[in-house]
């Protein structure tokens, strides 16, 4: 009973498709009980007015068969008409004939009508006779009994039972045909209500499956009723994308502002430092200097990510030559290698390799990790550069000699992620961001793992056009 | 004074079944036996082995048999009063008036066999057939065709009306439910039939109250034709009276529905149905249909012949006993039989 009550407890079913069911279910059954008990009106109403019109016929036919002979009134009362009036369900049947009032012949103690029949149109009533429902209909007729016309009434009853039976049996076969109609119409509404609810399915899913930077408005084909949903949606998203791009507009307005007034103060430190001897001054100086390298890298490479994440959003890919790129990164690169005596060692860029990509992004990119290499390098060791091409793909691996990962690699391209075994080395720990962030928006992938021998590498695939 | 008491508690017992005429009656079974009243028109020799064989299948129960005519078992449910379980009569209309009236009880006997136009609702119990044949002595016939048809037999009696006065005999309907109810269906049927009973009155015809009766005038060579008698009476002596002849008319021959209820103030209701059941039983069926010589429930019996008409239980069987048209059917018999 408790099981069952839950179960029909509507506000349980939190799911549209099972309330939809059920929805659908009770109006069903609502409409099998409408039309049981339309039906059975209608039938009940339909074979009573036909039993009605033979009834009338009947005691009209008797009506017509009284004679007037020499002794009084003739009667034959007719077979056939008793017979088909009982024919129905096996009525009981009930007669009465009275002339002027006097009995003369049939069920003397038979119910008389409320209102006289006036002449051979029957006039039917219901009564209650020797314990059943009786059907009654009446008909006047002036006879001429010993020369005086004398009003000559014939009463007909019968039961209703087979008429009665055939109304039930009626409503029943509807009942039932309505109820197999329903079982046939359940696994419909089944389907039914998964195809209404599979739009909001598949907005779900075209929701659900863009990439976590992607803050386009949703432009999915909804029926009408979704259209609200989908305004809300678009609207929360554009207000998510000006909030996001109002935090990245005023940090890259924040880090640029920063660098020129660092390039200021460090060039002024940088001149302190050439122009003063005291040795506590000088360590004093140098450390500043230091620090001010660190923050305009820092700032710089904010500048960076920022580019790279605005690049993304409008992403614009144009061909270029992978070779050139590479080379002119390690040329760029090369005066700060020197400076540490680090070699930069290219393979693989004498030929063109043609990609579709976005130029500024991956030199950003490539600058990334090439600064990385010689940061992490051993002093006066050797980096390699080496691009190939397999498999669809153009791949760029930096090679060197330093002290590899501690940490897994996974985890160091999140954002502001440094390995455990950089310490003293300065950085952001932006650069793997960045790199992964272009390899993705590239449709390319950005590794990086220990070498065999000391040293790590750092690899950069891309889709060949 | 506690004397008194039972002598009025007898009288008023006895008040009712006074005023019935038996004709024979007879208990079946052990004394001690729960008890089943029967009040019946079938002769009590034909149904005896049936009722033996029920005491006999039902231990706990005995069953009083009453033989009555149909007339006074149609007036004794009607207006008497009698208590009885099991009412069977061959007086088809009365049987059906009383259902129609309101004094039968619904009943479900074991009867899946049994044919719908034999029942009415769950009321009225079609048991037996029996056919409605002529019977004439062949030592009165000698020398003369057999007749074939009711046209035949009228030519015969009006050719030879020396050797048929006084001799041919019927039923007296006026005395007589099933004389009535005959005439009455012969009236339906046939229009011959009144040039039959015009015969038959100038050959100054004999009337009967009862089929017994008829077959015991034949047999003893008062009379030499029989109309209308019930075939399952004939079927005592036919077989050992070579002198019988029976004829069952090509054009028509009735078969009467002998019928059973169960009034609806019957004191064992249960018991009537189990014995009506028994009555419907093959068993039973296989006995009443040697007798009749036609069979009502298929396979029991010889099946009906293409001239055999059974006549239906049906409302139309209420019209016979309307007062105006039995008046007028009898004063058609009475012209037919009194001629000028």
């Amino acid at each position: 009973m408790m099981a069952l009550t839950r179960l029909l407890d509507p506000s349980r079913t939190v799911s549209l498709r099972r309330r939809l069911v059920w929805q659908f279910l009770t109006l069903s059954a609502l409409l099998v009980i409408g039309l049981f008990v339309t039906v059975g009106w209608v039938a009940d109403r339909a074979s009573r007015a036909s039993q009605d019109a033979v009834l009338g016929a009947a005691v009209t036919a008797i009506a017509e068969g009284i004679r007037s002979v020499d002794e009084g009134l003739e009667l034959e009362l007719p077979y056939a008409t008793f017979s088909m009036l009982g024919a129905m369900g096996e009525e009981r049947v009930f007669y009465a004939m009275t002339v002027g009032g006097r009995m003369l012949t049939g069920y003397d103690d038979l119910p008389q009508p409320a209102r006289q029949p006036d002449d051979m149109q029957p006039v039917f009533w219901n009564a209650d006779y020797r314990g059943a429902d009786l059907r009654l209909a009446a008909v006047m007729r002036q006879m001429l009994v010993d020369n005086r016309s004398e009003p000559v009434l014939v009463s007909l009853g019968q039961t209703r039972l087979g008429q009665a039976a055939i109304a039930r049996e009626t409503a029943r076969s509807a009942a039932w045909a309505a109820l197999a109609f329903l079982v046939l119409a359940l696994p419909v509404a089944l389907l039914a209500a998964q195809a209404v609810l599979s739009p909001i399915r598949s907005l779900a899913e075209v929701v659900g499956r863009r990439g976590p930077r992607d803050l386009r408005p949703v432009r999915h084909h909804t029926p009408k009723e979704l259209a609200p949903l989908l305004r809300a949606l678009n609207g929360l998203i554009g207000r998510l994308r000006a909030a996001l791009d109002l935090a990245e507009t005023f940090i890259f307005e924040a880090a640029h502002r920063i660098r020129t007034p660092l390039s200021l103060v460090r060039t002024e430190a940088e001149l302190a430092l050439s122009e003063t001897t005291d040795p506590a001054t000088r360590l004093r100086l140098r450390r500043m200097v230091r620090a001010i390298g660190e923050s305009s890298r820092s700032a710089n490479q904010i500048l960076d990510h920022a580019m790279v994440l605005y690049r993304t959003d409008q992403f614009a890919a144009a061909s270029l030559d992978m070779s050139a790129l590479v080379k002119a990164v390690v040329r760029a690169i090369r005066p700060l290698a020197d400076m540490r005596d680090i070699r930069i060692v290219e393979r693989g860029t004498d030929l063109p390799c043609p990609i579709e990509g976005d130029e500024r992004m991956l030199e950003i990119a490539l600058r990334n990790i090439l600064d990385n290499a010689v940061k992490y390098a051993a002093p006066d060791g050797l980096i390699e550069v080496e691009l190939t091409r397999s498999d669809g793909f153009a791949a760029v691996a930096v090679l060197d000699d330093g002290r590899g990962l501690s940490d897994d690699p996974a985890t160091l391209a999140g954002r502001f992620r440094r390995g455990a075994n950089v310490g003293d080395t300065s950085g952001s720990g932006l650069g793997l961001t960045i790199v992964t962030e272009v390899a993705s928006a590239h449709r390319g992938r950005f590794a990086l793992s220990n070498r065999k021998t000391e040293g790590t590498c750092a690899l950069l695939k891309l889709p060949l056009r | 004074m506690r004397l008194a008491e039972v002598a009025v508690a007898l009288m008023l017992w006895a008040a009712p079944a006074a005023a019935l005429e038996v004709e024979a009656e007879r208990v079946f079974g052990a004394a001690d036996g729960d008890e089943i009243s029967v009040l019946s028109t079938t002769d009590l020799a034909a149904i005896a082995p049936v009722l033996e064989d029920f005491v006999q299948g039902n231990p706990g129960r005995k069953v009083r048999y009453l033989q009555a005519a149909s007339t006074e078992i149609d007036a004794a449910i009607r207006h008497e009063d009698a208590r009885f379980d099991l009412v069977i009569s061959s007086a088809m209309d009365l049987q059906m008036k009383l259902a129609n009236d309101g004094f039968a009880r619904s009943v479900a006997p074991a009867a899946e066999r049994l044919p719908p136009w034999a029942r009415w609702r769950d009321m009225l119990w079609g048991i037996a057939l029996e056919p409605v044949v002529t019977l004439a002595s062949r030592q009165a016939l000698r020398g003369l065709p057999l007749p074939r048809t009711r046209r035949d037999l009228i030519a015969v009696l009006r050719e030879n009306p020396g050797r048929f006065q006084g001799r041919v005999a019927t039923y007296d309907p006026e005395e007589s439910g099933v004389g009535y109810f005959l005439v009455a269906q012969d009236d339906q049927v046939s229009d011959g039939f009144w040039r039959l009973a015009e015969v038959m009155g100038r050959l100054d015809a004999q009337l009967y109250c009862c089929s017994e009766e008829m077959i015991g005038e034949l047999r003893a060579g008062r009379i030499a034709i029989a109309y209308n008698v019930v075939a399952s009476y004939a079927a005592r002596f036919r077989p050992d009276d070579p002198d019988l002849v029976q004829l069952a008319f090509d054009d028509y021959t009735f078969a009467i529905l002998r019928s059973a209820l169960v009034p609806v103030d019957a004191p064992d209701p249960e018991g009537a149905t189990l014995l009506l059941s028994h009555l419907l039983s093959d068993t039973s069926q296989r006995t009443f249909a040697t007798g009749a010589g036609v069979a009502l429930v298929p396979g029991t019996g010889p099946p009906p012949s293409p001239h055999l008409r059974p006549i239906r239980l049906d409302a139309g069987l209420l019209v016979y006993h309307d007062r105006l048209r039995r008046a007028g059917l009898l004063a058609e018999w009475q012209g037919a039989m009194i001629q000028p």
